[in-house]
């Protein structure tokens, strides 16, 4: 078996063995990167020369015996949504197309110091918003499992790259399914911590009340590795729970007793493709196999998830992105092109003897703002802000942000309720399988409704999990989604590596030319 | 359609975003097709439920009153598109 | 004064002042006023992606101080919001402020005026919340065309707004409210109030009210900014009523009909002008700031903080009344000074024992010299032991209060004690023979003034003290008129 076929775990066995420098095992994912990347394109940036220094000096700290990080040399990708000090960090948008951050995302500093190698940034749907990486600016990024097909999103990229094995382990970003749906989508095992496990601290805020950070990777068991890795309470995050942070590599091997299995009423209805449910009801047997007692469960509010969401998460982007403004960083318009344009604008209104239209028109400054955000963001971006901003505006807050908030708490009720049932929740992570490039970008609505299944755990908080439990009759993979109460990742990395030792759908590779 | 094409441009401008005549006619449809969507919530019965703000509770966060290092002022005016050697440049904020 | 106007003014002022910190309210970049721009930024004062705040303890903390100084009464539970808009001063696009739920609500502020200008009254104190600062830009005066510079070092600074009851009818009771409020901060010592560094600032809103055939009507409200002074405040103030008034007796526009107005206040040209906005800047979408968390407050806390409040300038003016039968003027001039000043008036009076002179020689002495040299009590040379020695003297009558205050100028430029001041000056207690025998010598010597003085001309004597100064300098001139007096009577 190569290299880039071994999992981080296995990796890193052989890394403390001896048997193989970080230095090999990352120019072997470089390479890798080298001949499949042209064809998939998960990465934005690949920070090749970085990445092997960083190899060098994990080698020869472990060759003088001194001490080596929890991911001892094993290379990592990250979402090109969090800062890296003195890298260009882009969120996939014109706007930030040249932002060099002056410092490291608190996630990526505790993957440094875990010796865990920075080997590029991955693509991803422009600032996280989408479910197919087709609205990043500045890069496709294909299914390795059908070139044809999209990887879903917003964290295509974090999930085409591992499993293109292209990177064994890497990070990715979930705000309403961003992490679990590109998982589910190529095949890979993505967590979803619980909302405050992992810093946010320099990943570019989406919606700051529902974006978290989480690892991806082939296997429950390496995702347990990378999860520890990051996580942990971190002062520079208001947000970040001040709670301490298990040794899940430690406990992810042991299997749970008398594990209590809920599936929701509400994941097995319209909408949902058949080949998806029925392989999904065969992953469920697997758990009943290994001992699990299966129920069912109701989450009533689940049907009012989506349009919560769009309500929810538009709103806090549109103020997180009003900083997009072309003043201290980002894209600004030409300002030469922007004063002729505003002059014209003027002689055209006076000639028609327009008071209205003088009278209105927009400032240089006013009209630098909203020429430059123009450009630099993309449709979908656009869109979401004008959503956020008029459902804040006056009149439309109390019937919808403030609504929204409301029927939120009712689903986190739901969740409360249903896990006094059952310890983990599990279902489909989406209604269907990859679909094709093009095939819904011209319906906003209807992408947004692919989110049905994953947007509850990020309004609720809580943590989940997507992990490959078959194939299509297309040979798409089909992800399973098990969630779990606040802050009880172990058990839904427990539950996950129990299935992966009873199957072997997480060991499959695409294959590419 | 649940919005004008007078409601959208409104928000474009508090939103500061330039949209050109055809992207205004696309947007209008589309936000009024969300808008409608989302209306979905007024059948749900809210009396007595108090909005969730953050995904989780927690209360008191602070930090100490200690002064860390600044950022040195070029880093901090390195990824400006328009500046000198001591501030960042806008177009005039008095004036026309 | 107002009874002759045809009108009654409507004053609120909303006023921002700097909390004393070392460190912004949401990141640990320094305070420090005056320094190069942009050389105290860091990630999340400049708004750079994915950086976020962290709430300043001590903010928090002064915060509360001021609101249990102020008798406002603070909520167990509070929250932050995002003000949104577009400002080149302002990077994340948005304000962290507090909208529905502030640290602190409905206080009151007494104010009055030793000079009787008006009544004394208390006047409301609506809300004082938390919220961060704008940074600075500076714009091309000269033609207005050339780019805005923009100055972040400001950014983030905490700021507690303090918003009053429309409660003031005067620009005089305007501008009392804002110096006792000045006190009270600086004696809790929460701020340094220094308005030139932008330490305190003021917005006021007035309108008035007008009897009318038809009843009461008010006009609309003009919010007027830029005032970089009390002084500034009370001038505008006095511009803007008779103003509003004309045009309300021109246009007959009442509040309702016409949206409220933000005027600049122009010092140089001592008048308001219209200050141009953008309709939708109205439109702030103020939602819960998802980034921080709200804060709890215990009502054991809130005792803590009320017993940890130093006495409050009102209570420190009755006291020293009271405890040093001083007037209210008085206690009035010294407590403004501020606390040093009462420390120094305290300590002298200790030593002194005679509350009244030693609030004479304070008002009229000490804080003359100050104000003359632009100094503060702290570095005023006569400590409180040689200025009590030099008002013991004059209790000792070893010394008269003219030749004291000789004494006085001399020992402003010298460290010398007051014993060996009064040696080198030649001043001496004259014992009380030495007074008799010069009274006596005298008098033989003006039998017109003995009998201007038997006629009852007492002012006569005021001759011989002039001539007894001139023979012996050291002559206290009321133990000399006193003796004199007597000894005519006995002839």
């Amino acid at each position: 078996m190569s290299l880039i076929q071994l999992t981080a775990t296995d990796l890193l066995k052989k890394l403390s063995a001896g048997e193989v420098t970080s230095v090999e095992v990352t120019q072997a994912f470089l390479d890798q990167i080298e001949s499949a990347d042209k064809q998939v394109g998960a990465f934005l940036s690949v920070t090749k020369d970085s990445a092997l220094e960083q190899a060098a000096d994990v080698d020869s700290r472990r060759k003088a015996g001194k001490p080596v990080g929890l991911l001892g040399g094993v290379p990592v990708a990250i979402k090109d949504l969090l800062c890296t000090k003195g890298q260009v960090t882009t969120c996939a948008s014109k706007m930030l197309e040249n932002f060099i951050p002056p410092y490291d995302a608190t996630v990526v500093r505790k993957i440094r110091e875990a010796d865990g190698v920075l080997i590029g940034k991955t693509n991803m749907d422009e600032f996280a918003m989408g479910g197919s990486t087709e609205n990043s600016a500045l890069g496709k990024t294909s299914n390795p499992w059908n070139l044809d097909c999209v990887p879903g999103g917003s964290s295509g990229g974090a999930a085409a790259c591992v499993a293109a094995s292209m990177a064994p382990l890497s990070i990715g970003t979930d705000t309403g399914g961003s992490i679990r749906q590109p998982a589910g989508f190529c095949g890979v095992t993505g967590l979803k911590p619980t909302y405050g496990r992992v810093s946010r601290f320099g990943l570019i805020a989406f919606a700051s009340s529902l974006d978290q950070i989480g690892p991806m990777a082939r296997t429950a068991e390496d995702a347990a590795l990378l999860l520890e890795a990051i996580s942990g309470h971190d002062p520079m995050d208001s947000t970040s729970a001040n709670v301490a942070s298990p040794q899940f590599s430690q406990t992810v091997g042991k299997p749970l007793e008398g594990l209590r299995i809920g599936l929701v009423k509400e994941h097995f209805g319209d909408g949902l493709d058949s080949e998806v449910e029925a392989t999904v009801r065969e992953a469920v047997k697997v758990y009943q196999s290994l001992g699990a007692t299966i129920s069912d469960v109701s989450l009533p509010h689940n049907k009012y998830a989506i349009a919560t969401y769009y309500i929810i998460a538009p709103s806090e982007a549109s103020s997180n992105l009003a900083r997009y403004d072309g003043v201290h960083y980002g894209h600004r318009c030409d300002e030469k092109q922007m004063i002729e344009q505003l002059a014209a604008e003027k002689k055209a209104f006076e000639e028609s003897g327009d008071e209205e239209g003088l009278r209105n028109m927009d400032t240089s400054l006013v009209r630098m703002y909203r020429q430059s955000r123009a450009e630099g963001l993309g449709p979908e971006v656009k869109r979401r802000i004008m959503l956020g901003t008029y459902t804040l505006s006056a009149g439309y807050y109390d019937a919808y942000y403030l609504k929204a908030l409301k029927v939120r708490r009712l689903i986190r009720q739901d969740y409360d309720t249903a896990f006094k049932e059952v310890d983990l929740i599990v279902g489909p992570t989406t209604p269907s399988t990859a679909f094709k490039t093009g095939a819904k970008t011209d319906d906003p609505l209807s992408m947004y409704l692919e989110d049905l299944y994953t947007v509850s755990a990020n309004l609720a908080g809580v943590g989940g999990i997507s992990i490959p439990c078959g194939f299509s009759t297309t040979g798409m993979p089909i992800g399973l989604q098990l969630q779990a109460p606040p802050l009880a990742e172990e058990k839904l990395l427990q539950a996950s590596h129990m299935f992966q030792q009873a199957t072997d759908w997480h060991t499959r590779r695409p294959e590419l030319s | 359609m649940s919005l004008s094409r007078e409601d959208v441009e409104k928000v474009s401008l508090l939103s500061r975003l330039k949209l050109s005549e055809d992207e205004l006619v696309v947007m209008t449809d589309q936000m009024s097709r969300i808008i409608d969507y989302i209306d979905l919530l007024s059948e749900v019965n809210t009396d007595d439920v108090e909005p969730m703000t953050h995904a989780v509770e927690q209360f008191n966060v602070f930090a100490d009153d200690v002064v860390h290092q600044s950022l040195p002022r070029d880093e901090a005016l390195a990824n400006a598109p328009k500046r000198d050697d001591e501030c960042f440049h806008v177009p005039a904020v008095l004036g026309d | 004064m107002s009874e002759s106007l045809p009108y009654k003014i409507v004053i609120g002022l909303e006023v921002h002042v700097q909390l004393a910190t070392k460190t912004k309210l949401f990141c640990r970049c320094s305070t420090e006023y005056g320094n190069a721009p942009n050389t105290q930024t860091c990630p999340v004062c400049l708004a750079m992606p994915g950086a976020m705040p962290v709430m300043n303890r001590e903010a928090f903390q002064l915060g509360m101080r001021t609101a249990c100084a102020l008798d406002l009464q603070i909520p167990l539970f509070t929250k932050w919001d995002r003000k949104n808009y577009y400002y080149p001063d302002l990077p994340k696009g948005y304000q962290i402020s507090q909208f529905d739920l502030p640290m602190s609500e409905k206080g009151t502020l007494y104010i009055s005026d030793p000079k009787g200008r008006f009544e004394p009254k208390d006047v409301g104190i609506i809300r004082a919340h938390l919220e961060e600062d704008a940074g600075k830009s500076m714009h091309d005066e000269a033609n207005g065309k050339a780019d805005s510079r923009i100055d972040l070092n400001r950014c983030g600074t905490p700021l507690l707004e303090i918003v009053s009851e429309p409660d003031m009818s005067s620009p005089e009771e305007a501008k009392a409210y804002l110096e006792e409020l000045k006190l009270i901060l600086s004696y809790l010592g929460v701020s340094d109030c220094n308005m030139q560094e932008g330490s305190l600032r003021v917005d006021a809103n007035i309108n008035l009210h007008i009897e009318t055939k038809n009843g009461k009507i008010a006009t609309p409200i003009v919010e007027i900014k830029n005032m970089n002074s009390f002084r500034a405040v009370e001038r505008a103030l006095h511009y803007e009523a008779p103003r509003q008034y004309d045009i309300w007796q021109e246009t007959g526009g009442v509040i309702g009909e016409i949206s409220k107005e933000t005027r600049g206040w122009d010092d140089s040209a001592q008048v308001t002008r219209a200050q141009r906005e953008k309709e939708d800047m109205s439109d702030y979408r103020y939602f819960p700031e998802p980034d921080l968390a709200p804060v709890t407050v215990t009502e054991a806390q809130i005792a803590e903080v009320k017993a940890s409040l130093s006495e409050l300038p009102q209570q420190i003016r009755k006291r020293l009344q009271a405890d040093y039968k001083i007037s209210e003027y008085d206690a009035e001039v010294i407590v403004n000074q501020g606390q040093a000043t009462v420390d120094y008036y305290e300590a002298l009076v200790s030593k002194v024992n005679d509350g009244k002179l030693a609030a004479n020689w304070i008002t009229q002495g000490v804080l003359r010299i100050l104000k003359e040299q632009q100094i503060e009590i702290d570095a005023f040379p006569i400590t409180t032991d040689r200025l009590a020695d030099l008002l013991s003297a004059v209790q000792n009558k070893e010394i008269d209060t003219t030749r004291a205050k000789d004494v006085f100028e001399k020992l402003l430029e010298s460290e010398t004690s007051v014993a060996d001041m009064m040696k080198e000056m030649g001043i001496e207690k004259v014992d009380d023979s030495a007074i008799d025998s010069l009274c006596r010598e005298l008098l033989e010597a003006n039998p017109k003034v003995v009998a201007d003085l038997k006629a009852g001309k007492q002012q006569a004597v005021g001759s011989l003290i002039g001539q007894a100064k001139k023979k012996n300098p050291n002559i206290d001139p009321g133990s000399f008129r006193k003796l004199c007096l007597e000894i005519v009577q006995s002839m």
